[in-house]
Protein backbone atom coordinates (compact mmCIF):
# COMPACT_ATOMS: atom_id res chain seq x y z
CA UNK A 1 0.00 0.00 0.00
CA UNK A 2 2.87 2.08 0.70
CA UNK A 3 3.22 2.37 -3.28
CA UNK A 4 2.59 5.49 -4.10
CA UNK A 5 2.19 4.29 -8.04
CA UNK A 6 -0.56 1.61 -6.68
CA UNK A 7 -2.39 4.19 -5.13
CA UNK A 8 -3.30 6.56 -7.69
CA UNK A 9 -3.84 2.96 -9.82
CA UNK A 10 -6.91 2.60 -6.98
CA UNK A 11 -7.90 5.94 -7.07
CA UNK A 12 -8.02 5.86 -10.92
CA UNK A 13 -9.65 2.35 -10.53
CA UNK A 14 -12.80 4.27 -7.80
CA UNK A 15 -13.20 6.47 -10.18
CA UNK A 16 -13.15 4.60 -13.71
CA UNK A 17 -15.30 1.25 -13.04
CA UNK A 18 -18.68 3.38 -11.38
CA UNK A 19 -17.48 6.05 -14.74
CA UNK A 20 -17.76 2.83 -16.62
CA UNK A 21 -20.96 1.55 -15.42
CA UNK A 22 -23.16 4.58 -16.30
CA UNK A 23 -21.26 4.39 -19.39
CA UNK A 24 -22.32 1.17 -20.15
CA UNK A 25 -26.29 1.87 -18.97
CA UNK A 26 -25.96 5.19 -21.73
CA UNK A 27 -24.53 3.00 -24.42
CA UNK A 28 -26.31 -0.08 -23.86
CA UNK A 29 -30.06 1.72 -23.22
CA UNK A 30 -29.35 4.12 -26.53
CA UNK A 31 -29.41 0.79 -28.75
CA UNK A 32 -31.59 -1.13 -26.47
CA UNK A 33 -34.70 0.64 -28.14
CA UNK A 34 -36.32 -1.32 -25.08
CA UNK A 35 -40.07 0.20 -23.96
CA UNK A 36 -38.99 -0.46 -20.35
CA UNK A 37 -35.81 1.47 -20.28
CA UNK A 38 -35.68 4.34 -22.66
CA UNK A 39 -32.08 6.03 -23.47
CA UNK A 40 -30.38 7.61 -20.56
CA UNK A 41 -29.87 10.69 -22.23
CA UNK A 42 -33.57 10.76 -22.68
CA UNK A 43 -33.93 10.09 -19.09
CA UNK A 44 -31.44 12.95 -17.87
CA UNK A 45 -33.26 15.64 -20.46
CA UNK A 46 -36.96 14.47 -19.05
CA UNK A 47 -35.58 14.38 -15.25
CA UNK A 48 -33.94 18.23 -16.25
CA UNK A 49 -37.54 19.55 -17.66
CA UNK A 50 -39.40 17.80 -15.42
CA UNK A 51 -38.01 18.70 -12.00
CA UNK A 52 -36.41 21.89 -12.95
CA UNK A 53 -37.74 23.50 -11.07
CA UNK A 54 -41.54 22.72 -12.23
CA UNK A 55 -42.25 20.21 -10.02
CA UNK A 56 -40.15 21.31 -6.75
CA UNK A 57 -42.82 23.37 -5.06
CA UNK A 58 -45.51 21.08 -5.91
CA UNK A 59 -43.99 17.66 -5.18
CA UNK A 60 -40.16 17.78 -3.41
CA UNK A 61 -41.52 20.68 -1.11
CA UNK A 62 -44.30 18.76 0.45
CA UNK A 63 -42.37 15.31 0.12
CA UNK A 64 -39.56 16.81 2.70
CA UNK A 65 -41.50 18.78 5.06
CA UNK A 66 -43.80 15.30 5.44
CA UNK A 67 -40.27 13.80 5.91
CA UNK A 68 -39.14 16.27 7.94
CA UNK A 69 -41.74 17.19 10.12
CA UNK A 70 -41.63 12.82 11.01
CA UNK A 71 -38.42 12.69 11.87
CA UNK A 72 -38.59 15.57 14.22
CA UNK A 73 -41.60 14.33 15.84
CA UNK A 74 -39.87 11.24 16.40
CA UNK A 75 -36.79 12.54 17.37
CA UNK A 76 -38.71 14.63 20.28
CA UNK A 77 -40.77 12.06 21.87
CA UNK A 78 -38.18 9.15 21.57
CA UNK A 79 -35.12 10.80 23.37
CA UNK A 80 -37.39 12.33 26.38
CA UNK A 81 -39.05 8.76 26.02
CA UNK A 82 -35.95 6.69 26.06
CA UNK A 83 -33.97 8.52 28.89
CA UNK A 84 -36.90 7.58 31.00
CA UNK A 85 -36.64 4.06 30.27
CA UNK A 86 -33.43 4.21 29.80
CA UNK A 87 -33.37 5.37 34.26
CA UNK A 88 -35.70 3.04 35.57
CA UNK A 89 -35.67 -0.67 35.45
CA UNK A 90 -39.42 -0.79 36.26
CA UNK A 91 -40.79 1.18 33.80
CA UNK A 92 -38.67 -0.64 31.33
CA UNK A 93 -39.62 -3.74 32.44
CA UNK A 94 -43.39 -2.71 32.39
CA UNK A 95 -43.23 -1.53 28.92
CA UNK A 96 -40.89 -3.81 27.36
CA UNK A 97 -42.86 -6.52 26.00
CA UNK A 98 -45.33 -3.50 24.93
CA UNK A 99 -42.78 -2.38 22.69
CA UNK A 100 -40.91 -5.07 21.47
CA UNK A 101 -44.03 -6.58 19.89
CA UNK A 102 -45.00 -2.62 18.82
CA UNK A 103 -42.00 -2.97 17.01
CA UNK A 104 -41.89 -5.98 15.37
CA UNK A 105 -45.40 -4.88 12.74
CA UNK A 106 -43.55 -4.03 9.59
CA UNK A 107 -44.56 -0.60 9.51
CA UNK A 108 -46.16 -0.41 6.01
CA UNK A 109 -49.20 -2.74 7.99
CA UNK A 110 -49.34 0.38 10.12
CA UNK A 111 -50.39 2.36 7.38
CA UNK A 112 -54.25 1.09 6.77
CA UNK A 113 -54.44 1.96 10.17
CA UNK A 114 -53.00 5.66 10.17
CA UNK A 115 -55.48 6.13 7.32
CA UNK A 116 -58.49 4.63 9.26
CA UNK A 117 -58.06 7.06 12.10
CA UNK A 118 -56.75 10.22 9.87
CA UNK A 119 -57.66 9.74 7.14
CA UNK A 120 -55.78 10.19 4.14
CA UNK A 121 -53.82 13.94 4.49
CA UNK A 122 -51.02 15.32 5.49
CA UNK A 123 -51.55 14.38 9.11
CA UNK A 124 -51.59 10.71 8.20
CA UNK A 125 -48.06 10.70 6.59
CA UNK A 126 -46.52 12.62 9.12
CA UNK A 127 -47.77 10.52 11.57
CA UNK A 128 -46.55 7.12 10.09
CA UNK A 129 -43.34 8.28 9.86
CA UNK A 130 -42.93 9.81 12.47
CA UNK A 131 -44.67 6.30 14.15
CA UNK A 132 -41.91 4.35 12.16
CA UNK A 133 -38.71 7.15 12.95
CA UNK A 134 -39.67 6.06 16.60
CA UNK A 135 -38.25 3.27 17.21
CA UNK A 136 -34.61 3.05 16.18
CA UNK A 137 -34.47 6.06 18.07
CA UNK A 138 -36.07 5.39 21.10
CA UNK A 139 -34.25 1.45 21.59
CA UNK A 140 -30.98 3.45 20.68
CA UNK A 141 -31.79 5.97 23.02
CA UNK A 142 -32.11 3.24 26.36
CA UNK A 143 -29.32 1.48 25.78
CA UNK A 144 -26.92 4.60 25.59
CA UNK A 145 -28.95 5.66 28.65
CA UNK A 146 -28.13 2.49 29.98
CA UNK A 147 -24.71 2.21 28.82
CA UNK A 148 -23.36 5.18 30.52
CA UNK A 149 -20.50 4.70 32.90
CA UNK A 150 -21.09 3.84 36.31
CA UNK A 151 -17.79 6.08 37.47
CA UNK A 152 -19.16 8.80 35.67
CA UNK A 153 -22.52 8.62 37.55
CA UNK A 154 -20.90 7.90 40.56
CA UNK A 155 -18.65 11.03 40.23
CA UNK A 156 -21.35 13.07 39.61
CA UNK A 157 -23.14 12.07 42.21
CA UNK A 158 -20.38 12.92 44.70
CA UNK A 159 -20.05 16.20 43.11
CA UNK A 160 -23.58 16.40 43.33
CA UNK A 161 -24.89 17.10 40.10
CA UNK A 162 -28.57 16.18 39.97
CA UNK A 163 -31.87 15.98 37.95
CA UNK A 164 -31.46 18.02 34.91
CA UNK A 165 -28.23 19.12 34.94
CA UNK A 166 -27.01 15.32 35.91
CA UNK A 167 -28.90 14.42 32.62
CA UNK A 168 -27.36 17.19 30.13
CA UNK A 169 -23.85 17.26 31.53
CA UNK A 170 -23.77 13.36 32.46
CA UNK A 171 -26.50 10.83 30.31
CA UNK A 172 -27.01 12.86 27.18
CA UNK A 173 -23.63 13.50 26.04
CA UNK A 174 -22.11 9.71 26.72
CA UNK A 175 -25.53 8.27 24.88
CA UNK A 176 -25.15 11.05 22.23
CA UNK A 177 -22.84 8.92 19.99
CA UNK A 178 -25.65 5.89 19.91
CA UNK A 179 -28.60 8.14 19.74
CA UNK A 180 -27.03 9.65 16.46
CA UNK A 181 -26.90 5.78 15.08
CA UNK A 182 -30.48 5.46 15.84
CA UNK A 183 -31.34 8.66 13.88
CA UNK A 184 -29.62 7.33 11.12
CA UNK A 185 -31.51 4.45 10.82
CA UNK A 186 -34.44 6.37 11.28
CA UNK A 187 -33.86 8.70 8.48
CA UNK A 188 -33.54 6.34 5.64
CA UNK A 189 -37.28 4.69 7.18
CA UNK A 190 -38.65 8.42 7.06
CA UNK A 191 -37.75 8.29 3.12
CA UNK A 192 -38.97 4.46 2.53
CA UNK A 193 -41.95 5.42 4.42
CA UNK A 194 -42.60 8.85 2.89
CA UNK A 195 -42.68 7.05 0.06
CA UNK A 196 -45.15 4.41 0.26
CA UNK A 197 -47.67 6.60 1.67
CA UNK A 198 -47.73 8.76 -1.17
CA UNK A 199 -48.19 5.64 -2.98
CA UNK A 200 -50.95 4.74 -1.53
CA UNK A 201 -52.92 7.78 -0.46
CA UNK A 202 -51.85 10.87 -2.07
CA UNK A 203 -52.28 13.44 -4.67
CA UNK A 204 -48.89 15.29 -4.64
CA UNK A 205 -45.68 14.19 -3.12
CA UNK A 206 -42.39 12.51 -5.34
CA UNK A 207 -43.94 9.03 -4.64
CA UNK A 208 -47.16 9.88 -5.88
CA UNK A 209 -45.21 11.38 -8.86
CA UNK A 210 -43.36 7.77 -9.81
CA UNK A 211 -46.26 5.33 -9.45
CA UNK A 212 -48.71 7.73 -11.26
CA UNK A 213 -46.04 8.22 -14.15
CA UNK A 214 -45.53 4.28 -14.14
CA UNK A 215 -49.50 3.58 -14.88
CA UNK A 216 -49.81 6.52 -17.30
CA UNK A 217 -47.07 4.93 -19.07
CA UNK A 218 -44.61 7.71 -19.14
CA UNK A 219 -41.48 5.35 -18.47
CA UNK A 220 -38.84 8.61 -18.89
CA UNK A 221 -41.03 10.07 -16.09
CA UNK A 222 -40.94 7.29 -13.95
CA UNK A 223 -36.81 6.98 -14.05
CA UNK A 224 -36.48 10.69 -13.42
CA UNK A 225 -38.53 9.71 -10.40
CA UNK A 226 -36.40 6.86 -9.08
CA UNK A 227 -33.69 8.65 -10.02
CA UNK A 228 -34.70 11.48 -8.04
CA UNK A 229 -35.75 9.38 -4.82
CA UNK A 230 -32.34 7.62 -5.15
CA UNK A 231 -30.33 11.13 -5.07
CA UNK A 232 -32.35 11.66 -2.21
CA UNK A 233 -31.53 9.27 0.11
CA UNK A 234 -27.84 9.75 -1.20
CA UNK A 235 -27.98 13.30 -0.29
CA UNK A 236 -29.90 13.03 3.24
CA UNK A 237 -27.70 10.01 4.05
CA UNK A 238 -24.08 11.91 3.20
CA UNK A 239 -25.59 15.51 4.90
CA UNK A 240 -26.51 13.41 8.05
CA UNK A 241 -23.25 12.05 8.63
CA UNK A 242 -21.54 15.31 8.21
CA UNK A 243 -24.02 16.57 11.19
CA UNK A 244 -23.17 13.46 13.15
CA UNK A 245 -19.37 14.35 12.39
CA UNK A 246 -20.04 17.79 13.09
CA UNK A 247 -21.53 17.01 16.72
CA UNK A 248 -19.88 14.14 17.98
CA UNK A 249 -16.35 15.57 16.81
CA UNK A 250 -15.12 15.16 20.71
CA UNK A 251 -16.00 11.51 20.67
CA UNK A 252 -13.16 9.58 19.26
CA UNK A 253 -15.15 6.25 18.18
CA UNK A 254 -16.97 8.49 15.57
CA UNK A 255 -13.95 8.77 13.63
CA UNK A 256 -13.36 5.48 12.98
CA UNK A 257 -17.39 4.81 12.27
CA UNK A 258 -17.69 7.63 9.92
CA UNK A 259 -15.13 5.70 7.33
CA UNK A 260 -18.19 3.58 6.53
CA UNK B 1 -37.77 -14.54 43.63
CA UNK B 2 -35.98 -11.09 41.95
CA UNK B 3 -36.62 -13.27 38.70
CA UNK B 4 -40.24 -13.81 39.77
CA UNK B 5 -40.45 -9.92 40.28
CA UNK B 6 -39.71 -9.05 37.10
CA UNK B 7 -41.84 -11.26 35.12
CA UNK B 8 -44.44 -10.11 37.21
CA UNK B 9 -43.77 -6.69 36.42
CA UNK B 10 -43.74 -7.51 32.47
CA UNK B 11 -46.78 -9.16 32.36
CA UNK B 12 -48.53 -6.61 34.65
CA UNK B 13 -47.20 -3.94 31.75
CA UNK B 14 -49.23 -6.05 28.62
CA UNK B 15 -52.21 -6.35 31.18
CA UNK B 16 -52.68 -2.88 32.28
CA UNK B 17 -52.68 -1.70 28.62
CA UNK B 18 -54.85 -4.28 26.93
CA UNK B 19 -57.12 -3.36 29.94
CA UNK B 20 -57.00 0.44 29.39
CA UNK B 21 -57.21 0.04 25.63
CA UNK B 22 -60.63 -1.97 26.46
CA UNK B 23 -61.98 0.70 28.47
CA UNK B 24 -60.52 3.27 26.57
CA UNK B 25 -63.56 2.05 23.38
CA UNK B 26 -66.16 0.82 25.58
CA UNK B 27 -66.44 4.25 27.48
CA UNK B 28 -65.64 6.04 24.04
CA UNK B 29 -62.70 8.00 25.32
CA UNK B 30 -61.16 6.40 22.02
CA UNK B 31 -64.38 6.25 19.18
CA UNK B 32 -65.33 2.77 19.25
CA UNK B 33 -65.63 3.16 15.10
CA UNK B 34 -62.21 3.43 14.44
CA UNK B 35 -60.61 1.28 17.83
CA UNK B 36 -62.88 -1.23 18.36
CA UNK B 37 -62.53 -2.64 21.71
CA UNK B 38 -59.26 -4.85 21.80
CA UNK B 39 -61.37 -7.99 23.23
CA UNK B 40 -63.18 -7.68 19.94
CA UNK B 41 -60.36 -7.60 17.74
CA UNK B 42 -58.80 -11.06 19.43
CA UNK B 43 -62.09 -13.01 19.26
CA UNK B 44 -61.98 -11.88 15.84
CA UNK B 45 -58.41 -13.23 15.30
CA UNK B 46 -59.24 -16.56 16.77
CA UNK B 47 -62.13 -16.74 14.36
CA UNK B 48 -59.37 -16.30 11.57
CA UNK B 49 -57.32 -19.03 12.93
CA UNK B 50 -59.91 -21.60 11.27
CA UNK B 51 -60.26 -19.78 7.46
CA UNK B 52 -58.38 -21.28 4.73
CA UNK B 53 -58.09 -17.98 3.08
CA UNK B 54 -56.10 -16.40 6.28
CA UNK B 55 -53.75 -18.70 6.31
CA UNK B 56 -53.09 -18.67 2.67
CA UNK B 57 -52.75 -14.71 2.82
CA UNK B 58 -49.78 -15.87 5.50
CA UNK B 59 -48.13 -18.52 3.05
CA UNK B 60 -48.35 -15.99 1.09
CA UNK B 61 -46.64 -13.16 2.73
CA UNK B 62 -44.45 -15.76 4.57
CA UNK B 63 -43.13 -17.00 0.72
CA UNK B 64 -42.44 -13.94 -0.57
CA UNK B 65 -40.25 -13.07 2.57
CA UNK B 66 -38.42 -16.29 2.57
CA UNK B 67 -37.87 -16.54 -1.22
CA UNK B 68 -36.67 -12.49 -1.36
CA UNK B 69 -34.48 -13.34 2.02
CA UNK B 70 -33.13 -16.97 0.21
CA UNK B 71 -32.17 -15.07 -3.09
CA UNK B 72 -30.65 -12.23 -0.98
CA UNK B 73 -28.54 -14.42 0.91
CA UNK B 74 -27.30 -16.58 -2.22
CA UNK B 75 -26.28 -13.02 -3.58
CA UNK B 76 -25.18 -11.28 -1.08
CA UNK B 77 -22.97 -13.16 0.97
CA UNK B 78 -20.67 -14.32 -2.22
CA UNK B 79 -20.48 -10.90 -3.13
CA UNK B 80 -19.54 -9.69 0.11
CA UNK B 81 -16.80 -12.32 0.23
CA UNK B 82 -15.34 -11.50 -3.14
CA UNK B 83 -15.49 -7.97 -2.10
CA UNK B 84 -14.29 -8.19 0.85
CA UNK B 85 -10.64 -10.31 0.52
CA UNK B 86 -9.60 -7.92 -2.13
CA UNK B 87 -8.44 -4.48 -1.96
CA UNK B 88 -8.30 -3.86 -5.54
CA UNK B 89 -12.07 -5.02 -6.15
CA UNK B 90 -13.33 -3.27 -2.47
CA UNK B 91 -11.91 -0.20 -3.76
CA UNK B 92 -13.32 -0.39 -7.67
CA UNK B 93 -16.81 -1.24 -5.92
CA UNK B 94 -16.87 0.90 -2.78
CA UNK B 95 -18.44 4.20 -4.86
CA UNK B 96 -20.92 2.12 -6.84
CA UNK B 97 -21.92 0.39 -3.64
CA UNK B 98 -22.16 4.11 -1.56
CA UNK B 99 -24.33 5.38 -4.26
CA UNK B 100 -26.81 2.28 -4.51
CA UNK B 101 -27.20 1.43 -1.30
CA UNK B 102 -29.29 4.73 0.29
CA UNK B 103 -31.68 4.49 -2.85
CA UNK B 104 -35.42 3.42 -0.86
CA UNK B 105 -36.51 0.21 -2.06
CA UNK B 106 -39.50 1.31 -2.91
CA UNK B 107 -38.06 3.96 -4.84
CA UNK B 108 -38.06 0.45 -7.28
CA UNK B 109 -42.33 -0.35 -7.03
CA UNK B 110 -43.27 1.53 -10.25
CA UNK B 111 -39.91 -0.76 -12.14
CA UNK B 112 -41.45 -3.89 -10.68
CA UNK B 113 -44.79 -3.65 -11.42
CA UNK B 114 -43.54 -2.40 -15.18
CA UNK B 115 -41.18 -5.89 -15.69
CA UNK B 116 -43.04 -8.29 -12.66
CA UNK B 117 -47.15 -7.21 -12.95
CA UNK B 118 -48.43 -7.35 -9.80
CA UNK B 119 -48.01 -11.20 -8.59
CA UNK B 120 -45.02 -12.62 -6.64
CA UNK B 121 -42.03 -11.61 -8.78
CA UNK B 122 -43.00 -8.37 -7.98
CA UNK B 123 -42.60 -9.03 -4.12
CA UNK B 124 -39.58 -11.03 -4.46
CA UNK B 125 -37.48 -8.84 -6.32
CA UNK B 126 -38.11 -5.99 -4.07
CA UNK B 127 -37.44 -7.90 -0.88
CA UNK B 128 -34.73 -9.33 -2.38
CA UNK B 129 -33.15 -5.63 -3.58
CA UNK B 130 -33.62 -4.36 0.22
CA UNK B 131 -32.35 -7.21 1.98
CA UNK B 132 -29.34 -7.68 -0.29
CA UNK B 133 -27.58 -4.50 0.97
CA UNK B 134 -27.72 -5.07 4.87
CA UNK B 135 -26.70 -8.59 4.50
CA UNK B 136 -24.15 -7.82 1.69
CA UNK B 137 -22.16 -5.00 3.97
CA UNK B 138 -22.71 -7.10 6.96
CA UNK B 139 -20.37 -9.89 5.05
CA UNK B 140 -18.24 -6.89 3.66
CA UNK B 141 -17.35 -5.60 7.61
CA UNK B 142 -16.84 -9.34 8.55
CA UNK B 143 -14.38 -9.84 6.10
CA UNK B 144 -12.81 -6.74 7.21
CA UNK B 145 -12.50 -7.60 10.70
CA UNK B 146 -10.29 -10.57 11.07
CA UNK B 147 -7.69 -11.40 13.93
CA UNK B 148 -4.36 -10.95 11.73
CA UNK B 149 -2.63 -12.94 14.08
CA UNK B 150 -5.17 -16.27 13.03
CA UNK B 151 -3.91 -15.28 9.28
CA UNK B 152 -0.47 -14.98 10.03
CA UNK B 153 -0.29 -18.60 11.72
CA UNK B 154 -2.55 -20.09 9.48
CA UNK B 155 0.36 -18.42 6.56
CA UNK B 156 3.20 -19.82 8.72
CA UNK B 157 1.70 -23.24 8.41
CA UNK B 158 1.37 -23.33 4.90
CA UNK B 159 -2.08 -23.61 4.37
CA UNK B 160 -3.10 -21.95 0.89
CA UNK B 161 -5.15 -18.93 -0.09
CA UNK B 162 -8.44 -21.16 -0.31
CA UNK B 163 -7.65 -23.03 2.87
CA UNK B 164 -6.93 -19.65 4.66
CA UNK B 165 -10.36 -18.44 3.11
CA UNK B 166 -12.64 -21.67 4.17
CA UNK B 167 -10.83 -22.47 7.76
CA UNK B 168 -9.89 -18.92 9.16
CA UNK B 169 -11.58 -16.08 6.83
CA UNK B 170 -14.88 -17.61 6.60
CA UNK B 171 -15.64 -18.86 10.00
CA UNK B 172 -14.53 -15.50 11.94
CA UNK B 173 -16.57 -13.52 9.19
CA UNK B 174 -20.06 -15.75 10.73
CA UNK B 175 -20.98 -13.43 13.34
CA UNK B 176 -21.37 -10.46 11.26
CA UNK B 177 -23.54 -12.77 8.49
CA UNK B 178 -26.09 -13.97 11.46
CA UNK B 179 -26.39 -10.31 11.73
CA UNK B 180 -26.92 -9.67 9.01
CA UNK B 181 -29.22 -12.37 7.98
CA UNK B 182 -31.26 -11.21 11.06
CA UNK B 183 -31.65 -7.46 9.81
CA UNK B 184 -32.36 -9.05 5.80
CA UNK B 185 -35.06 -10.79 7.44
CA UNK B 186 -37.33 -8.04 9.08
CA UNK B 187 -36.20 -6.09 5.91
CA UNK B 188 -37.83 -8.70 3.66
CA UNK B 189 -40.71 -8.90 5.15
CA UNK B 190 -41.46 -5.05 5.27
CA UNK B 191 -41.15 -5.04 2.04
CA UNK B 192 -42.80 -8.30 1.61
CA UNK B 193 -45.87 -6.52 3.06
CA UNK B 194 -45.30 -2.98 1.03
CA UNK B 195 -45.47 -4.78 -1.93
CA UNK B 196 -49.07 -6.60 -1.01
CA UNK B 197 -50.18 -2.91 0.30
CA UNK B 198 -48.90 -1.16 -2.68
CA UNK B 199 -49.32 -3.47 -5.41
CA UNK B 200 -51.94 -5.65 -4.38
CA UNK B 201 -50.04 -8.77 -4.34
CA UNK B 202 -51.73 -11.80 -2.83
CA UNK B 203 -50.56 -11.40 1.18
CA UNK B 204 -51.80 -10.11 4.74
CA UNK B 205 -50.71 -6.91 3.42
CA UNK B 206 -53.76 -6.62 0.73
CA UNK B 207 -55.80 -8.15 3.39
CA UNK B 208 -55.16 -5.20 5.95
CA UNK B 209 -56.01 -2.56 3.33
CA UNK B 210 -58.78 -4.29 1.50
CA UNK B 211 -60.45 -4.80 5.47
CA UNK B 212 -59.93 -1.28 6.11
CA UNK B 213 -61.65 0.29 2.43
CA UNK B 214 -64.67 -2.35 3.41
CA UNK B 215 -65.12 -1.30 6.58
CA UNK B 216 -64.16 -4.30 8.66
CA UNK B 217 -62.17 -2.64 11.32
CA UNK B 218 -61.81 -5.62 13.40
CA UNK B 219 -60.57 -7.67 10.93
CA UNK B 220 -58.13 -4.58 10.17
CA UNK B 221 -56.48 -4.52 13.86
CA UNK B 222 -56.69 -8.50 13.77
CA UNK B 223 -54.37 -8.92 10.83
CA UNK B 224 -52.16 -6.25 12.30
CA UNK B 225 -51.47 -8.04 14.83
CA UNK B 226 -50.79 -11.14 12.94
CA UNK B 227 -48.44 -9.40 11.24
CA UNK B 228 -46.40 -8.17 14.14
CA UNK B 229 -46.74 -11.55 15.56
CA UNK B 230 -45.11 -12.95 12.42
CA UNK B 231 -42.25 -9.78 12.40
CA UNK B 232 -41.75 -10.86 16.33
CA UNK B 233 -41.53 -14.67 15.71
CA UNK B 234 -38.90 -14.36 13.14
CA UNK B 235 -36.89 -11.79 14.74
CA UNK B 236 -37.16 -13.99 17.82
CA UNK B 237 -35.97 -17.24 16.00
CA UNK B 238 -33.27 -15.62 14.03
CA UNK B 239 -31.69 -14.13 17.76
CA UNK B 240 -31.47 -17.81 18.98
CA UNK B 241 -30.59 -19.45 15.77
CA UNK B 242 -27.80 -16.86 16.31
CA UNK B 243 -27.02 -17.63 19.52
CA UNK B 244 -27.04 -21.33 19.16
CA UNK B 245 -24.88 -20.99 15.83
CA UNK B 246 -22.33 -19.02 17.56
CA UNK B 247 -22.06 -20.23 21.29
CA UNK B 248 -18.44 -20.87 20.45
CA UNK B 249 -17.33 -17.53 19.45
CA UNK B 250 -15.61 -15.22 22.02
CA UNK B 251 -17.67 -11.90 20.89
CA UNK B 252 -21.17 -12.57 21.25
CA UNK B 253 -21.36 -8.78 20.34
CA UNK B 254 -24.39 -6.86 20.69
CA UNK B 255 -25.78 -5.23 17.77
CA UNK B 256 -28.83 -3.03 17.61
CA UNK B 257 -31.85 -4.62 14.85
CA UNK B 258 -31.68 -2.04 12.23
CA UNK B 259 -34.01 -2.32 9.89
CA UNK B 260 -34.62 -0.23 6.69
Amino acid sequence: MRNPLRRVLLILLEVAVPAAVVAAWWVWSANADSFYFPPLAEILRTFADTWVFERVGNDVVPSLVRLGAGFAIAVAVSIPLGTVLGLSTVVRRVSEPIIEFVRAIPPPALLPFAILVLGVGDTMKIFIIAVVCLWPVLLNTIDGVRGVDHTMLETARVYRVRGLERLRRVVWPAALPQIFAGMRTSLSLALILMVISEMVASTRGIGYFVLQSQRSFDIPEMWTGILLLGLLGYLLNAGFALVERRVLRWHRGARASALQ
Amino acid sequence: MTRTLGWAQTWAGVVVVLALAELASRTEVLPSRYFPPISQTFLTLVGQLGRGSFWAAVGHTLEGWALGLGFAALLAIPVGVAIGTSRLRYRACRVLIEFLRPIPSVALIPLAILIYGVGLESKVFLATFAAFWPLMIQTLYGMQDIDPVAVDTARVFGLRRSERLTKVVLPSAVPYVATGLRISSTVALILAVTAELVIGSAGLGREINAARAGGATELMYALTIVTGLIGWGLNGLFTRAERRVLRWHPSQRTVEGGAL
